[in-house]
């Protein structure tokens, strides 16, 4: 999706309703054609996290999509459209007129998908633009996504502008094989040590970080714990004469 | 050489970066002699990872050229413990047993913001009961007044002033036996749920929190008079550790170092949360921006406490009976509790309700112990002020029964960056001053 000016958003089909995959039953059904269709990243079969062991109880047919609320039309309420057309204008005055992916406004909360090229421009914006004045960042949390093919790890950024007592998040997706995010530390400096978490638990490599090493594990531990392909690890555990396996191989619920 | 020899404790060795001395008590001589023998002025000082006080297992790395610090750093991660992986592996409700066990001075705290954000991924945030809102706060608010008390209390000990740490753990203990009497627990309480909290004010409680007020007004007054102008304690707090409004907001600080620059930031106020907006309270600032004045927030704050848990107490004396958990039975679980003779178990009129009267009660009950209560895809971010600055709780639910992440942006952690602004072009008992009037909790750095 292509915005048809510079400094728009990307248009989304109307109709839509940022809640419509929570009113599924379970989730589990596929959305009705026309609405607006919640991004699919991950297809889970099954049940209990059982896999091949002849279970004859049905359950293994089982499909269920993992949907993630999708993008919303405007206007997008309250605060949100002022905060869209003064940073839809600054973007477009500084040349960055597609910075913008995806807008998802869920829970009275406002979500800027950032193509991850255009990540520093956008928050030098937010911070500097006198009608944004977004002066703080919570810091970044990263999100792994092992099935959603090309945008497996996610930076999430939650910004308050104090000024206007406004909360927003951006999210920036890179893929697991090109795993590089611009860092943001000189914007924000606040992010030095979070950049570093994130690179420690997922990986994300944030390049013009002025020292990304591990922060929270040993120098030399392998791998990046937080991913969803890192197993959690364990013993089974005895009490009372039962043996309690370890939580990443017990039942799960799809 | 031989100025060690004789200290077992106190060995010097050579190694590829130079002379190594470990040091480990009272023999702070021979290093002096051993270091005035290689006749250089630049140290490097590592220092722990130990605690300097009570604040966690830090270590600070200190460059020292004579008694001044001309670089400081910190090693952090020896307390990390894979909370927020191992949410991902339980049940929505059960995160909170994990989460509380973070910032282990502010537990409540930790509860509040992950609670906050399930509620407003399953939009309930509207049908929380009335009485839990004020439960929460109130245990939050007492939760700050010992959190704080820590804070005076090892700061003070740090720079030698031991009373103010046995008058503050006394005091302490006042926060944690009403703790006891409404949680069960002094500590780690996964109390307040997804949906209201886990049980009723037990009876006594308002009476108990009544004396507690009416003591705390006797006793805090104490602090004031043993620090707020006596000349060893200015000396060492004032002009110490000074970070100024944009330093503040460039490494993002928050809490009391925020509000010690005179900015009246405070979450409780600017985006109120659990009905914060219907107390009545100040929003306390200073104008130094250093150690003292963040001392004095602190104490300050504690009276703000004070008068909050003394509203909240009145509310409860109208509550009497009220419900303290959401209406909605799939979310409430476990709320059919009840003291049994081997602790607190399922109450048994709920077993024999579901044993003997309702098979549908017993398939839900079932369903919801072993599988938990699915909460709709989306994510949520919704910070509080806990004592150390802005806590918030980054959920992301996948649609199903347990968290797809949690992650927590903890104010110890941001804030303990501020070290090296703090410490450096200062003097080595100056970093220690600095790093308390942080006030870090490694549990919540490292989580």
């Amino acid at each position: 999706m292509s915005p048809k000016e510079p400094g728009e958003f990307p248009e989304v089909t109307p109709g839509t309703d940022p809640d419509a995959t929570d009113n599924l039953p379970e989730n589990t059904l596929p959305v009705e054609p026309g609405a607006l269709a919640p991004e699919v990243v991950e297809v889970r079969r099954g049940m209990f996290g059982v896999e091949g062991s002849g279970d004859t109880s049905g359950y293994g047919g089982l499909v269920r999509p993992v949907t993630m609320p999708g993008g919303t039309p405007r206007p997008y309420g309250g605060w949100f459209d002022e905060v869209a057309d003064s940073l839809g204008a600054a973007l477009a005055e500084a040349g960055l007129p597609n910075a913008v992916e995806k807008v998802v406004v869920h829970r009275g909360e406002l979500t800027l998908f950032i193509r991850r090229a255009d990540l520093l421009g956008v928050a030098t914006l937010l911070r500097d633009d006198p009608a944004l004045r977004f002066e703080f960042c919570s810091g970044v949390s990263g999100v792994h996504y092992p099935e959603d093919q090309g945008r497996e790890l996610h930076a999430v950024y939650h910004l308050l502008s104090m000024t206007h007592n406004r909360r927003i998040r951006l999210e920036v997706t890179c893929p697991d094989r090109d795993p590089h995010v611009p860092s943001v530390v000189s914007v924000y400096p606040t992010n030095d040590w979070h950049e570093r978490e994130t690179y420690d638990f997922f990986g994300i490599i944030f390049d013009g970080h002025p020292a990304l090493t591990r922060i929270e594990m040993p120098d030399d531990w392998p791998g990046h714990p937080q991913r969803k392909d890192y197993p959690l690890g364990g013993i089974p555990v005895e009490y009372k004469g039962a043996t309690i396996p370890p939580p990443d191989t017990r039942r799960a619920y799809n | 050489m031989t100025t060690t020899q004789n200290d077992p404790y106190a060995q010097a060795s050579d190694t590829a970066e130079g002379r190594v001395f470990t040091v480990t008590g009272q023999d702070w001589d021979s290093v002096v002699t051993g270091v005035a023998e290689e006749g250089e002025e630049r140290v490097v000082v590592n220092m722990g990872p130990q605690h300097p006080s009570t604040h966690g297992v830090l270590r600070l790395i200190l460059e020292l050229e004579g008694e001044t610090v001309t670089e400081a750093r910190c090693g952090i991660g020896y307390l990390h413990t894979g909370i927020e992986k191992n949410m991902e592996f339980r049940s929505w409700t059960q995160g909170v047993t994990f989460c509380t066990r973070m910032d282990y001075l502010s537990p409540f705290y930790n509860e509040a913001t992950y609670v906050l954000g399930v509620e407003r991924l399953l939009d309930i945030e509207d049908q929380i009961p009335e009485k839990a809102q004020v439960m929460r706060v109130l245990l939050m608010e007492i939760n700050r007044i010992s959190s704080h008390l820590v804070a005076i209390a090892t700061g003070g000990m740090e720079i030698g002033a031991l009373t103010v740490m046995t008058i503050g753990f006394r005091e302490r203990e006042l926060c944690l036996d009403l703790f006891e009497l409404i949680t069960g627990l002094r500590m780690n309480h996964a109390f307040i749920r997804p949906g209201g909290v886990a049980q009723d004010m037990p009876p006594g409680a308002l009476d108990q929190i009544r004396d507690f007020i009416a003591l705390m007004k006797k006793r805090l007054p104490e602090y004031a008079d043993l620090c707020n102008a006596n000349p060893i304690f200015k000396a060492r707090l004032e002009n110490v550790g000074v970070l100024d409004l944009a330093g503040c907001m460039a490494l993002g600080l928050t809490g009391p170092v925020l509000r010690s620059t005179g900015y009246p930031w405070d979450l409780r106020k600017t985006q109120p949360y659990s009905g914060y907006q219907d107390y009545d309270f100040d929003v306390v600032t200073w104008d130094t921006s250093d150690s003292y004045g963040r001392f004095r927030i602190r104490l300050a704050e504690m009276w703000e406490s004070l008068k909050i848990i003394e509203q909240c107490a009145n509310r409860l004396a109208d509550l009497e009976g009220a419900p303290v958990m959401v209406a909605d039975k799939k979310i409430a679980w476990p709320s059919q509790l009840a003291i049994g003779s081997d602790g607190m178990g399922n109450s048994l009129d709920h077993i024999r309700h579901i044993m003997g009267e309702s098979m549908e009660a017993l398939i839900h009950h079932f369903k919801l112990v072993t599988e938990g209560f699915r909460v709709p895809a989306g994510q949520a971010y919704v910070p509080i002020e806990s004592p150390r600055g802005e806590l918030g709780a980054h959920v992301v639910s996948d649609g199903g029964t347990r968290p797809y992440r949690a992650h927590f942006r903890d104010p110890s952690f941001t804030n303990l960056q501020a070290t090296s602004v703090m410490a450096e072009g200062g003097l080595v008992a100056d970093v220690i001053v600095a790093i308390a009037s942080i006030d870090p909790v490694m549990g919540g750095v490292d989580r």
